[in-house]
């Protein structure tokens, strides 16, 4: 789960919430009020600081005189994004519907998960031929995280046809779409999705004309797109024409260890989560109860000017929401496999079950855990013989970068403060790709992404040579 | 008169939510389950760390099945009327129905904001109220708020918290969603002034049919504030969804207990 989602969730119970169209599968209508209103959007932002206490834009004259996006620290542009008034305006109105697939067939679900009833992806799509974009959300991000909300509306109003898939991470592609039920591997994770790309584009080209098959992703998606890319040479269903990797893994292990180790700079690191997240939020609502301000944009400006928070502490907020996440998929995870890795082996949990323990048990564990106890071993029982370095080596770009540095269907757009890249790892992006890459001076990880730049560069990747 | 349409409806629903339960209960028979093996990790091994995200609970379980229970009711009763309702009437429709109930939901805050002696919130409340019925034709249009007088949003359990009434448990409810004790007893106060207040002034009592209408008037208020609603049940996918909407909730309430 990631911050936008859980902010998603805080703004529910608040007083202006937005329209929303609900869309049933096989439901078509020709509006979708959920990319259209803004301004309630705007309204919504309050709550989520609860869990998020997010920091606020450094407005200050930027480094790059050509580069309009405002946020200087790379932790703070990660946790606030974009500014609403620099983000480029949503379309009018967009013709989208919510696909349920039912992706292995005869699939047992666990009670627990009841409410999984498919995998849900996001299909918006033009009245008239045009080339169709595949999208793979971040970790842990499903198919409506708003990230991936932004790029099929901003695709969608440059005239293509999208399709948004949830991250092979995201709990619901764990529970219904992954063979193993065992994320991380990029190879696998490839070939689910290519699976569920094969069964959406069989469920949908009856309806739609598709001129070309493009696919893009950001984060973890943007290297799963290169990978779904290179199992395409081989299969050939789609041929995709070009292919986007937007602030891209260069190697799996490697940035999400950089991205935990943001919490070990709190006092008792990652061990102690909880205590760190309870001395945030008492910071917080002390310095909400002795503001005038509501809980909204303006009250984040003000937190921000106050220093609230430090560097470290922020950083330790990124590192926060990626275990949250990881809890996610850790747990969605051992259930599928009765692994008896959190959750004892042979129990059969019931959808009322209290799950707090478990959550507590998760959101403690790293992914070094999942990996050595859990992700290892069982990759260990497919290929006997496996080392860990090789298995550490084969979750990276490296491991296909043959294949990259020769292909000209690629693009990638990164920032020079992507902490998620270890030193060296951004030279070498730039020549992997030479001449088809291009580096953002500031952004964090995908804090720029929303910008009206970024977003134009997205879609004029797309566009370039004719649609 | 209204009130015994609520009643029947009321009624109605407390059998529906019987069938649930009593489907839920039929639904599992004990079968012999292979023994259990302790997991690789469990909690306490992480007793030395403070509890994450984790609120007090004591009717867990009860909450968990009304909360599966809202969810199956949206899916199929709630949330289909309020797509049809949205794919039958064009967008400044529905906005001009949520301005016009947003509009009647002042008086709530208004008395509120009076009983907890919050005058700056009456003050901008009143002026939002008489704008908007004015000038607003009815509540229909919502220029209070481009006149910068923003939604305030005040209720009768908010009041009894500000009287030092403690919040008691976490409470979902059926179809309404997450409150707590104190906030449902403030839910049946306000609920119980509003039809008071229909009822005494009762707008259509020489009119034919002027209880259909009334009851055409409330369910369609129901559907405004659903369609209003972004939330849904397990729409995250995320498994930990009902301990996140749980910390969100009360964190929120008790934050802005005092604004």
């Amino acid at each position: 789960m990631k911050i936008s989602e859980i902010k998603k969730i805080a703004f529910t119970w608040g007083v202006n919430v937005s329209p929303v169209r609900v869309q049933q599968p096989g439901f078509v209508t020709p509006t979708d009020n959920r990319f259209m209103n803004r301004s309630c959007i705007r309204e919504l932002k309050g709550l989520a600081v609860i869990l998020c206490f997010v920091l606020v834009p450094a407005i200050s004259p930027a480094a790059d005189e050509k580069y309009g996006y405002p946020i200087t620290g790379s932790y703070e542009a990660t946790i606030l994004g974009t500014p609403d008034r620099l983000k480029s305006p949503p379309p009018a109105e967009i013709s989208s519907k919510r696909l349920l697939l039912d992706v292995i067939p005869d699939l047992r679900k666990p009670e627990v998960f009841f409410y999984d009833e498919g995998l849900r992806c996001t299909l918006a799509y033009q009245d008239r031929e045009a080339p169709l974009v595949f999208l793979i959300a971040g970790t842990g991000a499903g198919d409506q995280s708003s990230k991936m909300e932004a790029m099929t509306r901003e695709l969608y109003k440059a005239g293509f046809h999208v399709v948004a898939l949830p991250s092979p991470t995201h709990p619901n592609f764990i529970v219904s779409a992954s063979r193993s039920h065992i994320p991380g591997d990029l190879t696998e994770d490839a070939e689910d999705l290519y699976r569920v790309m094969e069964l959406v584009w069989s469920k949908v080209k009856r309806d739609i004309e598709v001129t070309d098959f493009y696919i893009g992703g950001y984060s973890l998606g943007g290297t799963q797109a290169a990978f779904v890319a290179r199992l395409d040479e081989e299969r050939k269903v789609f041929n995709f024409r070009k292919v986007l990797m937007v602030n891209p893994f260069v190697n799996l292990y490697s940035s999400v260890t950089r991205i935990e180790e943001l919490l070990d700079r709190m006092p008792g690191g990652s061990r102690k989560i909880g205590s760190y997240f309870n001395k945030m939020l008492t910071k917080f609502s002390e310095f909400y109860r002795q503001g005038d301000l509501d809980l909204n944009d303006e009250f984040l400006y003000a937190a921000y000017k106050a220093k609230l928070f430090s560097r470290d502490e922020s950083g330790a907020l990124i590192g926060l929401a990626f275990r949250v996440s990881l809890a996610g998929m850790i747990f969605s995870s051992d259930v599928m496999t009765n692994g008896g890795y959190v959750v004892p082996k042979n129990r059969v949990l019931t959808e009322t079950d209290p799950l707090g323990d478990y959550f507590l048990v998760c959101i403690h564990l790293g992914f070094i855990n999942y990996l050595d106890e859990y992700f290892y071993p069982y990759l260990q029982k497919k290929r006997p013989g496996l080392t860990r370095e090789e298995l550490i080596n084969s979750l990276g770009l490296k491991s296909i970068e043959g294949y990259l540095r020769a292909s000209p269907k690629f693009g990638v757009m990164t920032n020079e403060d992507d902490f998620i890249l270890a030193p060296g790892e951004l030279d070498y992006l730039r020549d992997l790709f030479e001449g088809r890459i291009k580096v953002y001076s500031r952004g964090g990880h995908l804090g720029n992404i929303e910008y009206s730049d970024n977003m134009a560069d997205i879609v004029g990747f797309y566009k370039q040579g004719g649609q | 008169m209204p009130l015994t349409k609520y009643r029947v409806v009321a009624v109605g629903f407390v059998l529906l939510y019987l069938v649930f339960l009593a489907g839920c209960a039929t639904a599992h028979p004990a079968k012999l389950q292979p023994v259990e093996v302790p997991a690789m990790h469990s909690v306490s091994e992480f007793s030395d760390d403070e509890r994450f995200i984790d609120l007090p609970d004591p009717w867990e379980r009860f909450n968990r099945n009304i909360y599966n229970f809202d969810y199956r009711f949206d899916k199929y009763v709630f949330l289909p009327i309020v797509s049809g309702y949205e794919y039958v009437t064009p967008v400044f429709v529905q906005k001009g129905v949520s301005n016009f109930y947003g509009n009647i939901g002042e008086v709530t805050t208004l008395y509120n904001s009076l009983l907890q002696t919050k005058g700056k919130k009456f003050l901008i409340t009143l002026g939002r109220f008489v704008t908007n019925t004015t000038v607003g034709i009815g509540g229909l249009f919502d220029p209070a708020s481009s006149l910068g007088l923003q939604k305030q949003g005040e209720d009768f359990g908010r009041t009894l918290g500000n009287w030092g009434v403690p919040s008691g448990p976490y409470l979902v409810l059926p179809l309404l969603g997450p409150n707590t004790l104190r906030g449902t007893g403030g839910v049946a106060i306000d609920a119980g002034v509003r039809s008071e207040a229909v009822n005494a002034i009762d707008p259509f009592k020489n009119v034919d049919n002027g209880s259909m209408i009334m009851s055409g008037i409330t369910t369609l208020q129901s559907i405004d504030l659903r369609h209003r609603m972004k939330f849904r049940y397990y729409g995250s996918g995320y498994p930990f969804e009902y301990e996140m909407v749980r910390f969100l909730y009360l964190k929120r309430s008790e934050l802005t207990l005092k604004k």
